[in-house]
């Protein structure tokens, strides 16, 4: 796809991220924008999925795990633009008796979503078994995750690490949304995580970086994470991004981590936000 | 004289082990996990059979939950293995959202559970495991109570669809069901029938109860026992149609009074038929190191508790 035409829908999924959160006055606005431009890219041009035939086993397409489910309204938002489930949808986010939780889930049969996350730290784990079960369902297809940089303070991401590599789990691509905040503040002022690229290669895992908001950047080293997988090794892309993408206010602080915009905040971010596939 | 063959003694976990062996026999998709625990947990005759489908997690009981989950994705039917204490409390949050809320086809099969793992002591002993799963929503609960018992339940779990946690125990324990027995998740056998008083028991508590039929009999009291194996879903209609005649009800279970067997039982009398209980249980404290009969007497969930229990319940009616 052209990077025009990303753009465009990246635009679009920005404006339903903060349309959803300031309808509800609550959700998590800032890591969502951030991560705007990889999931379009992933839902548009990345994965080999099929939306209209989903179905929970996903045999011989590429899965898709968010670990870090907080951010569910740009996952929401790029599985209805991408055809899951009708955008009109995304209007009852957090609502009573939606299929929209804050958190993803699957408990509602919501098209898209495997596997409940929100408790953080859960999902690498989640997505090993479902590549170690393609691997004994002769199942090429890959699996594909993403967690959050404050997330890996979790223990059982790197009980899941050390696993991955012991295993040879080398049909799984995981990114981390690399941009250093977390809701109380400062990644490096909270827990530091010191030399991440030399953590996750002391793991045994190959470790790849990228620009989370250049989608020439991100096709290469995805392909290239694509052309490493069967090589005994995981894979891992540190992907920095900036929290709050697009808008303005929103950029280089954590405060919009979990909270909405009011009235005025949202109008000011939708004016910098172009609408291009038509809002809810 | 209530007579009850015997076919010989061994462990419950002995019988999840031949269990998992059989159904990786029968059924490609089972797959086995375990916590660097399988000579415990009788996994390794099918480790040796079918290494492809075995997964040795290491000492990482949080990654074996979530990995299990997640190996549902694709049509496979996950066991973890490890004891009871480390399959509950120690990972109630994995199970909670990727098990549990996600509705995953895991069984979590749980050794050791209870007083009678024995001289580890209280930090394994984990009474509180039945309550922590009954509560969560689309899981089953299930506690055979002897070595035929447990393979049957192991193989039920396979056939059924969503989460189970299946919990056995560490000793040697008469074997007193039928070999060919069929499990039947959600329904209870009545053991032995009788009219003065309904003991209600699972896991090792079952043989406990049926002693202590033996001993009423003496004192001229015809005790009825049901043997509860799956605790949830519960078998409402056997309680109801059992109190109805003996108008009181004993439970017995190697669980804290909290949460346990015990509860569900008081739960459905007062919603339905409210009747004189006694609890066999353990009260709220910890256990301790010792061997699995000295800490049955010490905790009170022996032969000798139940008798008392029912005889206490019979003149509250």
């Amino acid at each position: 796809m052209e990077n025009s035409e990303l753009k465009r829908i990246a635009s679009q999924v920005r404006r339903d991220i903060v349309r959803m959160v300031a309808a509800v006055s609550s959700g998590h606005p800032g890591g969502s924008l951030g991560c705007a431009d990889f999931f379009t890219l992933m839902y548009f041009e990345v994965l080999k999925q099929d939306p209209k035939k989903f179905d929970m086993n996903g045999k011989n397409e590429d899965l898709f795990f968010l670990s870090n489910g907080h951010i569910s309204p740009v996952w929401y938002s790029v599985l209805a633009r991408s055809g899951y489930f009708p955008v009109a949808e995304l209007s009852t986010f957090r609502k009573i008796s939606s299929r929209l939780q804050g958190h993803p889930s699957p408990a509602k049969g919501l098209e898209g979503i495997r596997m409940a996350s929100g408790s953080l730290g859960q999902g690498l784990s989640n997505a090993i078994g479902a590549a170690q079960v393609k691997r004994l369902n002769v199942d090429d297809a890959l699996v594909y995750t993403l967690h959050g940089d404050g997330e890996l303070q979790e223990g059982q991401i790197w009980e899941a690490a050390m696993y991955a590599a012991a295993h040879k789990v080398d049909n799984l691509i995981a990114t981390i949304d690399y941009n250093g905040r977390q809701i109380d503040g400062d990644v490096d002022d909270v827990i530091t995580l010191g030399n991440l690229k030399e953590k996750w290669q002391a793991f045994g895992w190959y470790v790849l970086e990228m620009n989370g908001h250049d989608f020439d950047d991100m096709r290469k080293t995805l392909a290239e994470a694509k052309a490493k997988t069967g090589h005994g090794k995981p894979i891992v892309i540190l992907m920095t991004t900036e929290m709050g993408q697009g808008v303005d206010y929103m950029m280089g602080t954590h405060k919009w981590h979990g909270s909405a915009p009011n009235a005025e905040q949202l109008e000011s971010a939708l004016n910098q936000l172009e609408e291009t596939l038509g809002d809810y | 004289m209530i007579e009850i063959e015997v076919f010989g003694k061994k462990d419950t976990r002995s019988g999840f082990g031949e269990g998992l062996l059989e159904l990786g026999r029968n059924n490609p998709d089972v797959l086995a996990l375990c916590a660097d625990l399988t000579g415990s947990l009788k996994m390794d005759a099918f480790q040796k059979e079918f290494p492809e489908r075995f997964f040795q997690v290491g000492i990482a009981e949080a990654n074996m939950i979530s990995i299990a989950a997640g190996m549902t994705i694709g049509g496979k039917i996950p066991f973890t293995g490890t004891f009871a204490n480390f399959s509950t409390g120690r990972v109630y949050d994995q199970i909670r959202q990727s098990v549990a809320y996600s509705n995953k086809n895991v069984k979590i099969a749980a050794s050791h559970a209870g007083l009678t793992l024995g001289e580890d002591g209280a930090t394994h002993q984990i009474l509180e495991d039945i309550g922590m799963m009954k509560m969560l929503p689309n899981m089953t609960v299930i506690v055979p109570a002897d070595f035929n018992q447990t393979k049957q339940a192991t193989i039920a779990c396979a056939a059924h669809e969503g989460p189970v946690y299946l919990r056995f125990g560490r000793p040697s324990v008469p074997i007193f069901v039928k070999p060919d027995a069929k499990f039947i998740i959600g329904k209870a056998d009545t053991i032995i029938e009788g009219t003065d008083v309904t003991i209600i028991a699972c896991g090792h508590l079952v043989w406990k109860s049926i002693e202590a039929a033996q001993e009423l009999e003496k004192q001229g009291i015809s005790a009825e026992v049901i043997n509860m194996h799956t605790i949830k879903p519960l078998d409402e209609q056997a309680v109801l149609q059992s109190v109805a005649k003996t108008k009181c009800v004993v439970t017995a279970e190697e669980h804290m009074y909290n949460g346990g067997l015990g509860d569900s039982i008081a739960q459905l009398l007062a919603r339905t038929n409210p009747l004189p209980q006694e609890y066999v249980a353990v009260n709220d404290t910890f256990g301790e190191s010792g061997t699995p009969d000295d800490l049955m007497k010490k905790y009170h969930i022996d032969t000798p508790d139940v008798v008392a229990a029912a005889l206490k319940v019979i003149s509250r009616k």
